[in-house]
């Protein structure tokens, strides 16, 4: 076990891509880190740095206060699970799981008690003589996992070790991969483009965009305080929803109408001029249907009125689609969102579209007025300029 | 289903005939090896008089004065260490152009090709007069060492081609689970391309088991030429005899090795040995 040091790590590869620009983040010994961003953000290629799969261009990498840029994978005492497993096809399940161990050079006794060990922890013990070829993804998946911790290794590395499973299996899984790394408390370094994957594995979240570190914290910190329109964007589901508005000092106009700001909101705004444009983010469970919302309650936020595009009903909670005038929010970094999320070339997908999350007991319906409330302490204000937040510091 | 029946029929045929084409040569070189002298030109295809005289005498006189044991070691000796030391080059080689990026690659690939496509008669000639002049004409290294330069570009080519079909990932794999490139490569890699190794090493086995222009051309005597180059030399009972018999019965024998080896081997040319590595 070890703690993992990223000092301006930068990787630009021979055609001058610069994959990674100047990253700095500390993993602490025992931490579970997600790495997480849209497709090609380099946090892949920042996890294959770590496993010394690629050369770093510039900086230091620490494992354990040993720099390690130029110690080749096998010497910097690692495991890793790749995105497609990549078990050895010609070995059984049993001949996978030792064989970092059989390469360590441990003894016979050892190698059979720690892969025992670890086929009951990931539940494989029946299945330790079958080839890979002959396993499920889930089971394949184990396997992979089942090698990695059999050495008892400095850090875990994932690289979207779920992203090949079904949905179902999935979140399986990731109670699994939890469970283990907790039960080990070995440092993990986790890379996934999920968001649901990022908030509930880990200790802390790094979130990329081009290269470049957004924002590290925990998810909740991640999730309540987002530096900028990115990380708002990219974290939550469904996504932060955002339209232009005009803070007067505790006032904000917004295109539903005036809104007076409460509680942590006005921290929020605290980095703003009095009349400044700014981009609104409101989180799709900041809306409740008004009529659930009990009367001192609804005095404390704001109710509007307004046509309901669409409501997608999930069992649980009900999604409500309506539109607000004059809401082009124009953006580098909502775009990018757009794009991974593959709605960009969706027409009115983001024009002005506004989604709210209510509890299922709404009685609100498809292409009729209904009168949402809104808690007007849970609002996010942006620099229409440069994205960052307008919270004060 | 009347349709898949003519369909099945007309594949038949096809098969039969291609079958009857290719295999009624061999059947008439066996047929012949069967015959005595005097019937070898009487046209029938099967024998009137079935006899083995043509395979005993080409083990009369044994190792050393028999015209064929000692030319079959040659042969089988010859092939074998061609093979050995092409597949084990042209892994190396291959497993550097599939997998790293050096300058001169492109070169090196299209230098092998080049090779490989080179008349092997223009080069006889100068091999002949070098080989001489340098002690390696007549010996086992004299014909070696052609046979690798014609085999190698042809077994790298082939498992170039294997190599770059398997995961990266599992090579990356090794060398996070502490092998080095090395045992990356023996453990890893080498079994998965087993195939293509397997493959490669038949077909330099087949070029250097049937070649005749260099055997005849760089060899002088039994102690290192190999069967094919051996059967010109065959002699008949007499002068006025030709040994069409012995030499048909000396063909026999020397296909025989070639059929089991690819029997051997083709079981382990099966697609799919890397199924269940990666995710697909």
């Amino acid at each position: 076990m070890a703690e993992i040091v990223l000092d301006r790590i930068s990787k630009r590869f021979e055609d001058g891509f610069e994959a990674v620009k100047g990253m700095d983040l500390d993993i602490a010994d025992g931490e579970f880190m997600i790495l997480v961003g849209p497709s090609g953000c380099g946090k892949s290629t920042a996890l294959r740095m770590i496993a010394g799969l690629e050369d770093i261009t510039d900086g230091e990498l620490r494992i354990g206060d040993r720099v390690v840029n130029q110690v080749a994978p096998r010497d910097r005492d690692i495991a890793m699970v790749f995105q497609n497993y990549a078990l050895y096809p010609h070995m059984t399940v049993r001949e996978n799981m030792a064989f970092p161990l059989k390469l360590a050079g441990a003894s016979k006794e050892e190698i059979d008690g720690k892969v025992s060990e670890a086929a009951r922890i990931l539940d494989l013990g029946q299945h330790l003589d079958r080839k890979p070829a002959n396993l499920s993804g889930g089971q394949r998946q184990r396997v992979a996992m089942g090698r990695a911790i059999v050495r008892d290794p400095k850090a875990f590395l994932m690289d979207e070790p779920l992203s090949n499973l079904d949905a179902k299996l999935r979140v399986q899984m990731r109670t699994e991969v939890a469970r283990i790394q907790s039960r080990l408390g070995t440092t993990t370094v986790y890379v996934t483009h999920d968001q649901t994957e990022a908030m509930t594995l880990g200790d802390r979240v790094a979130v990329m965009r081009a290269g470049v570190l957004q924002q590290v914290g925990a998810p909740a910190e991640l999730y309540g305080n987002p530096v900028n329109l990115f990380v708002a964007g990219f974290i939550g589901s469904p996504a932060m929803n955002f339209m232009p508005g005009r803070l007067d000092g505790e006032t904000v106009h917004l295109p539903m109408g005036d809104v007076r700001l409460a509680g942590d909101a006005r921290e929020r705004a605290a980095g703003a001029q009095s009349g400044q444009h700014v981009i609104a983010g409101i989180r799709p469970e900041s809306f409740e249907d008004a009529s659930l919302v009990s009367g001192d309650v609804r005095d404390r936020g704001f109710s509007f009125r307004t046509k309901i595009d669409l409501v997608e009903s999930l069992g649980a909670e009900k999604y409500a689609y309506f539109q607000v005038e004059e809401s082009a929010v124009e953006s580098e970094e909502l775009r990018e969102l757009a794009e991974d999320a593959g709605t960009a070339e969706v027409p009115g997908a983001q024009e002005g579209q506004v989604v709210a999350r209510l509890e299922s007991a709404s009685r609100v319906e498809r292409g009729e007025e209904a009168e949402l409330w809104l808690d007007t302490s849970k609002l996010h204000f942006f620099d229409p300029e440069n994205g960052r937040s307008l919270a004060a510091g | 289903m009347r349709r898949g029946t003519r369909e099945y029929a007309y594949w038949s045929i096809t098969i039969l005939l291609v079958l009857a084409f290719a295999m009624l040569p061999v059947l008439w070189i066996v047929s012949l090896s069967l015959k005595t002298p005097e019937s070898v030109t009487d046209g029938s295809f099967i024998p009137h008089h079935w006899t083995l005289d043509n395979y005993n005498a080409l083990f009369q006189g044994g190792f050393t004065n028999g015209p064929f044991l000692h030319p079959l070691v040659n042969s089988i000796a010859i092939a074998l260490i061609s093979t050995a030391i092409a597949i084990t080059l042209a892994a190396f080689a291959a497993y550097a152009i599939a997998r790293l990026d050096f300058p001169g690659k492109t070169v090196i690939l299209a230098g092998a090709l080049a090779i490989a496509m080179f008349p092997a008669i223009s080069t006889v000639g100068p091999l002949f007069d070098m080989w001489r002049s340098i002690g390696l004409y007549n010996t086992y290294p004299g014909l070696i060492i052609p046979y690798l330069t014609f085999s190698l570009p042809l077994a790298i080519y082939v498992l170039v081609a294997f190599y770059r079909e398997i995961p990266w990932d599992l090579e990356q794999a090794a060398q996070v689970d502490g092998a080095t490139p090395l045992q990356a490569f023996r453990k890893v890699i080498l079994p998965l391309a087993a195939p293509g190794t397997f493959t490669a090493a038949i077909l330099v086995f087949i070029f250097c088991w049937n070649d005749f222009l260099f055997a005849i051309t760089l060899t002088s005597s039994n102690s290192s030429r190999t069967v094919p180059a051996a059967l010109a030399f065959f002699t008949g009972p007499s002068q006025f005899t030709a040994p069409t018999g012995n030499i048909a019965a000396a063909a026999v024998i020397i296909t025989v090795p070639i059929i089991i080896f690819v029997m051997i081997f083709q079981r382990r040319i099966v697609a799919g040995l890397t199924a269940g590595a990666v995710k697909g």
